[in-house]
């Protein structure tokens, strides 16, 4: 499995029911469903990647996350995933608060532009990143928000969001020392838990 | 001859008919008292009785839906992009029952069929089917095949309605539902065409209130009319602007309400023609009907996720794009009711310019999506 579904799997309590934004073709939905026995939903656009989720037997439904979660109640599920697609979607605030909204808990991944390679890269040439991690140029890349550690953060406070968990890792999503004393400069991936739940944020993580 | 026929056709079929003389009884109140069913059957049911497909027809369908039934036929089945040797519906694998219902004019019992009251044509007489009677009827046939339980029971249209409508009546014989361009019912809009096609019919001096088989004649006009109003609605503007555009049949206009001018009219006239000459009034009459009053969710106060509850099958559910008759909204009515009662679904929108007509098209990313939904079904 790609090694930050491999991360995230062990943040999904067994049993629980998932809804996966922008489930790619469908890897965690499926390894869930048969080893978890979780029950999901995976949200997709591309038609390949639906296509494998048929296959696989990935509950997938063709929708847009730009057109928000609005055919889903509140706290209809457990967990809310979304892996690497906070960076593409139109408004990452608008679902953030969609996937607090429809999600008891909510787990967010997202490239972190304050790595110091981006910063690094910014300051001495004086230009938009690009990496073999990052490989698009700005104007054709399907990142168009990209944000920092910080900046997330921010939102989910401005959110009233407590972040549960948050692991910073490398592009080989390894936890090393560096990333956990200075998440901003050394994460290169961020994965975050993130509750909107009023009761379930007592205590946590003050 | 039969070599004749591509690979991956299920070849020549013949149609078989089922007497029934058990009377059927119906949401209408009334009873049929004797009826036969025409259907087709393409591939073998397997000794455990677990590979059956069921096939429901739309508006116009009937149960010739793969295949050809002479080798000089012209076109095979209406469905035969989607039902054959490693076709979606893989006839290797399963064993297809594609029927006629009840109130149609192609083998099955309806209108035009002799009243054993009268020993007259029905007419006006033949009860008003549901959809849920069709699928009461379709069960019966299943008994009679020794199908305890589909596969998959599969439609599109009208059909897809029917393929909902099997898994909330009998939830323990449906393991998978396959609704595309369906709707859980019709909008008002829906109605309003259908409306329109009936007065088309049911003011034909020909008509006859229904009886006209009696009087040696057919409503040729209103059924034409009826068809040339259907048709619009189930092509899309690209679609027609495409095929047509504003393209004339001569070089110059007439200036006269008489000439068929536009080729667009060309086309719908082709149309309606060739329908009235093989379509029944009344059945068009029923069909119709039939999609009016299907409202599954209307028995829990509109809440179609209570409805769905009781269903035990998973879903898929296909729209495309350019469809108004039963636009993608409708579809993801259906969608959003099953994630709410937690069932499985699986849900494709897929671009396509052929509006509703698309779901009979060999659109490739259509029926790979199908074709992979069908393969993971276990027999």
């Amino acid at each position: 499995m790609r090694a930050d579904l491999d991360i995230i799997q062990d943040w999904i309590p067994a049993g629980s029911r998932v809804l996966d934004l922008g489930c790619g073709n469908g890897e965690l939905l499926a390894w869930l469903t048969a080893n978890k026995q979780v029950f999901g939903y995976g949200l997709e656009i591309d038609a390949d990647n639906i296509a494998e989720c048929v296959s696989k037997g990935v509950n997938v439904i063709e929708q847009d996350l730009d057109k928000g979660l609005g055919n889903f109640a509140d706290h209809s599920f457990d967990v809310v995933v979304m892996t690497q697609a906070l960076q593409a979607v139109h408004y990452p605030d608008r679902i953030l608060s969609e996937m607090l909204r429809v999600g008891k808990t909510c787990i967010i991944t997202f490239p972190n532009f304050g790595h110091w390679r981006c910063r690094w890269y910014l300051a001495s040439k004086g230009r938009m990143p690009v990496s073999d991690f990052l490989p698009y140029t700005w104007y054709n890349t399907p990142n168009i928000h990209f944000c920092t550690f910080e900046d997330f953060e921010r939102l989910c406070r401005g959110q009233q969001a407590t972040v549960l968990d948050r692991l910073a890792v490398d592009r080989d999503h390894i936890n090393g020392w560096a990333s956990r004393m200075w998440p901003n400069l050394f994460g290169e991936i961020g994965i975050y838990r993130v509750s909107g739940h009023t009761a379930m944020n007592a205590g946590q993580n003050r | 001859m039969s070599t004749a026929f591509p690979q991956d056709s299920v070849g020549l079929v013949t149609p078989q008919v089922m007497h029934f003389a058990e009377p059927l009884a119906l949401a209408c109140g009334r009873d049929l008292a004797e009826y036969q069913i025409t259907y087709e059957t393409y591939g073998e049911l397997n000794a455990q009785r677990s590979n059956a497909v069921l096939i429901c027809h739309a508006l116009s369908g009937h149960h010739h839906a793969a295949g050809y039934h002479s080798p000089d036929d012209r076109k095979p089945g209406w469905w035969d992009s989607c039902i054959g040797p490693g076709k979606a519906i893989d006839t290797n694998k399963f064993f297809v029952v594609s029927l006629n219902n009840l109130g149609g004019c192609n083998g099955s019992t309806g209108p035009s069929s002799i009243n054993p009251a009268t020993g007259k044509p029905y007419g006006a007489d033949f009860p008003v089917f549901t959809v849920e009677c069709w699928v009461h009827s379709q069960a019966r046939l299943a008994d009679e095949l020794g199908i305890e339980q589909w596969a998959a029971v599969v439609g599109g249209s009208l059909g897809g309605m029917q393929a909902i409508q099997w898994t909330i009546t009998y939830p323990e014989r449906v393991r998978h539902c396959l609704a595309i361009a369906s709707a859980p019912k019709l909008s008002a809009q829906n109605i309003a065409f259908n409306e329109v096609a009936r007065q088309a019919i049911l003011t034909d001096p020909d008509f006859h209130g229904g009886h006209f088989l009696e009087h040696g004649v057919i409503p040729k006009r209103g059924l034409m009319l009826a068809r040339m109003v259907g048709h619009i609605t189930y092509l899309s503007d690209d679609a027609m602007g495409e095929k047509f555009g504003r393209g004339l049949k001569s070089e110059k206009l007439n200036y006269d309400f008489h000439s068929v001018e536009f080729q667009v009219e060309s086309y719908l006239r082709y149309q309606g023609e060739e329908f009235s000459g093989r379509f029944d009034a009344n059945t068009y009459l029923l069909m119709t009907k039939a999609l009016d009053y299907f409202d599954p969710a209307a028995a829990h106060d509109g809440d179609l996720a209570k409805t769905l509850a009781v269903a035990k099958a998973d879903f898929a559910v296909f729209s495309f794009t350019t469809d108004w008759r039963f636009s993608p909204a409708r579809s993801r009515e259906i969608v959003d009711a099953l994630t709410a009662s937690r069932k499985n679904v699986c849900y494709l929108e897929v671009d396509a310019p052929q509006g509703h007509d698309a779901f009979l098209m060999p659109i490739p990313r259509y029926l790979q999506a199908f074709s992979s939904y069908m393969n993971r079904i276990a027999v």
